[in-house]
């Protein structure tokens, strides 16, 4: 049977990266998952959360659970916004009713690594990109989420691409969400130093699934001139062609 | 109000990254730390059991510290010590005040204690009289540098050697190499004297067993030994909550406690004080003060804080977390620095005190994983954002820039419009897809770093020719 998952584009995703949930649309097909994308889904609150707004974040959470009500599986391509739906939107909920269906659609949410190496068993793609890749543990898909293997073991089996640790990969790159702008000096510090572990290892590129390190970081290399690039998990997957003669 | 709040909480941020020094001071020591506490921990299979276990005590002495601590005052006094409860820092100041005027003492000598600092208890010793000396050799040389603590159990690594060598060069007039060797045998020599003149040694105390009614002391350099023996007058000071029940729970909390703190499997002094000099003992002092230090704490049993109460006062949140690596202690302004330092300001201070510390986190959660008792410091964080707003603490622009995105997340319709919104209004600032200078509170991110231009077409409106493609 075909699988069929919704898609969370949030936010930061669904405007300054469509073409990363573009991305995940074609990956998913090509692995025979039917997707859909649940119409009126907006942003998951995370960042009303995080500053302190509970009531105006459980408002968001309960729109957000009624729009993925219905579906079999979550796609959330962003380990903050996953960690969210998964860890904060039940305790969100001030009725048994919401709380359930809340706990409900955290139990059916994915983020992309996890979706792919978890649910559906895939770990062998090709690279759509060459060269050497390190990857950058998000705060809230490793500590939250407690995901450090389903990435990487994407990377390490990636067809076409050399895959390298990052040092201090599990240290936050000073995003941080409205942390960026209050404290931008501290944020860009903690960035720059991300940054200095990510050129030191001689990657063409680092790899994250969030959408809110890759802002922070594509935006420090751009600025910095950098030749490294920062991608999206989904960018650098390519389905493999199946192998002739392979059971 | 603390010396260091004139300035903006931002600005003392900024100074610190401008400062090469602290810059080199503090990456190197924290490095070292995370590193030693890593390794030291990879040896230990059982050291997740452990910190489970420590937790579990730390919760149920909680539940029951009226209890424990009437069992520590009862064993104290049986064995001859006396124990005082202090409600305010005012109170232990006055407590301590108090005992020195009886005793007639002229100098004190101190083993490193936050709960001293805390409370400002050197400027008062000094106001009457009484000349303290720090006898740790962190303390020792932020006390020479007329400054305080910037870590809770490192309190002068903000320091590199070089800057002690000057200090002591300036102080002491002891011109020497900044080998810390050296410098470590200067200070024990100056301190030498002191020990054998203080009429009064006054301490912390990282736990006392209610059971055995014995302060415990855990220090590496063995002058908390001197300190609580010495002098004819021992007087220690103990928040409420470092009460544990029995000597089991305290092994359990030994064999943690180094190892997030500096990665040593036991510190080099493991002090067990119990009571004054007994008939027929040679040495100890004659008396012994227990000062229990409350100052909100026990408030915070019922209140929004109360996790923050089952601190060990390691120090590993500190190491770890990325803006104290930057900002190094004394940025945060309070006796406290650090993730576990913004909700102890909190707690001693209230909500209004931590409006901007609050924010002073990515919430990156590097602190609770450190943790020895997994303390949940980012929830507790956003809780304090939380009180920070609804209090009306937090400034008006801020609230209503996020209530009108809350209310804009709702309105899926207009949400879909607001990109297009953006897309007219970014038009003058983006060149190839990127953004290089915004106004506002927008330049505050496109100062360091590039911002994306909102896409020509969102995911949403991306989504029909997806579905057009998935029919063909």
């Amino acid at each position: 049977m075909t699988p069929t998952a919704a898609l969370m584009i949030t936010c930061l995703g669904d405007v300054l990266y469509p073409e990363v949930g573009e991305r995940i649309v074609r990956l998913l097909r090509g692995l025979d998952v039917r997707v859909e994308f649940p119409a009126g889904q907006t942003c998951c609150g995370l960042p009303l959360f995080n500053s302190g707004y509970h009531a105006e974040a459980a408002a968001v959470a309960r729109r957000t659970v009624a729009i993925f009500a219905a579906a079999e599986q979550v796609i959330v391509p962003s380990g903050s916004c996953a960690w969210m739906v998964k860890h904060e939107y039940p305790g969100l909920m001030t009725s048994v009713a919401e709380r359930t269906a809340a706990e409900r659609v955290a139990g059916r949410t994915h983020e992309l690594s996890q979706f792919l190496v978890k649910v559906l068993g895939r770990r062998r793609f090709r690279s759509a990109v060459g060269g050497r890749l390190t990857y950058h543990d998000s705060c809230h898909l490793l500590r939250g989420l407690h995901e450090a293997e389903s990435p990487r073991a994407l990377l390490r089996e990636l067809a076409g691409a050399e895959f390298v640790e990052l040092p201090g990969s599990d240290e936050c790159c000073g995003f941080g969400g409205s942390f960026s702008v209050r404290l931008p000096e501290v944020s860009t510090a903690i960035l720059d130093k991300k940054l200095g572990n990510v050129e030191a290892t001689g990657a063409d590129c680092v790899v994250a699934c969030d959408a809110g390190c890759l802002m922070q970081m594509r935006g420090g290399l751009a600025r910095r001139g950098s030749r490294v690039q920062a991608l999206h998990l989904a960018e650098v997957l390519e389905v493999e062609e199946p192998l002739g003669g392979a059971p | 109000m603390e010396p260091e709040l004139a300035t903006p909480f931002r600005e003392r941020a900024g100074r610190a990254l401008d400062d090469r020094f602290l810059q080199e001071a503090l990456t190197v020591a924290t490095t070292k730390f995370i590193t030693l506490r890593r390794e030291a921990f990879a040896e230990l299979p059982e050291g997740d059991a452990l910190r489970d276990q420590a937790r579990a005590i730390k919760e149920a002495t909680l539940q029951r510290l009226d209890y424990w601590l009437e069992r520590l005052i009862e064993r104290i006094e049986s064995r001859g010590g006396h124990v005082h409860y202090a409600t305010s820092a005012d109170e232990a100041r006055r407590v301590v005040l108090d005992i020195a005027r009886r005793t007639g003492a002229r100098m004190a000598v101190k083993s490193k204690s936050m709960a001293t600092e805390e409370i400002h208890l050197n400027d008062a010793l000094q106001a009457a009289g009484v000349t303290p000396v720090e006898t740790d050799l962190g303390e020792y040389i932020i006390q020479l540098a007329h400054e305080r603590p910037s870590h809770i159990i490192a309190p002068a690594i903000h320091k590199t050697k070089g800057q002690v060598a000057e200090l002591f060069a300036r102080e002491l007039g002891r011109e020497t190499e900044p080998d810390p060797e050296v410098l470590t045998r200067i200070a024990r020599a100056e301190l030498r004297q002191k020990f054998l003149d203080a009429d009064l040694g006054i301490s912390g105390a990282n736990f006392a067993v209610a059971e055995t009614g014995t302060v415990v002391l855990v220090t590496n350099e063995g002058n908390g030994r001197m300190v609580t023996s010495l002098p004819r007058v021992h007087v220690a000071v103990m928040g409420v909550e470092k009460v544990i029940p029995s000597m089991t729970d305290l092994a359990v909390f030994l064999a943690i406690l180094a190892k997030s703190a500096t990665g040593q499997k036991l510190s080099v002094y493991t002090s067990l004080v119990n009571g004054p000099r007994r008939g027929g003992e040679p040495e100890g002092p004659e008396e012994l003060h227990l000062v229990l230090l409350d100052n909100g704490r026990v408030r915070q049993i019922a209140g929004p804080l109360r996790e923050a109460l089952n601190c060990l006062r390691c120090g590993a949140c500190l190491n770890v977390c990325p803006v104290y690596r930057q900002i190094g202690g004394h940025a945060y302004g309070y006796t406290y620095p650090g993730p576990i330092g913004i909700l102890l300001t909190a707690m001693l201070n209230g909500p209004a005190a931590v409006k901007d510390l609050a924010h002073a986190s990515s919430l990156c959660g590097a602190c609770m994983d450190a943790c020895p008792v997994r303390i949940d410091i980012p929830k507790m964080l956003i809780e304090l954002r939380r009180e920070v707003d609804q209090q009306g603490i937090a400034p008006w622009p801020e609230r209503a820039v996020f209530g009108a995105f809350a209310w804009l997340l709702q309105r899926p319709r207009l949400y879909r419009l607001s990109a297009r919104l953006g897309r007219l209004l970014q038009r003058p600032f983006v060149r190839g897809g990127r953004i290089r200078w915004l106004p506002g509170l927008f330049g505050e991110w496109t100062r360091t770093r590039d911002l994306p231009a909102v896409a020509r077409r969102t995911f949403h409106e991306r989504w029909a020719a997806l579905e057009r493609e998935a029919r063909r």
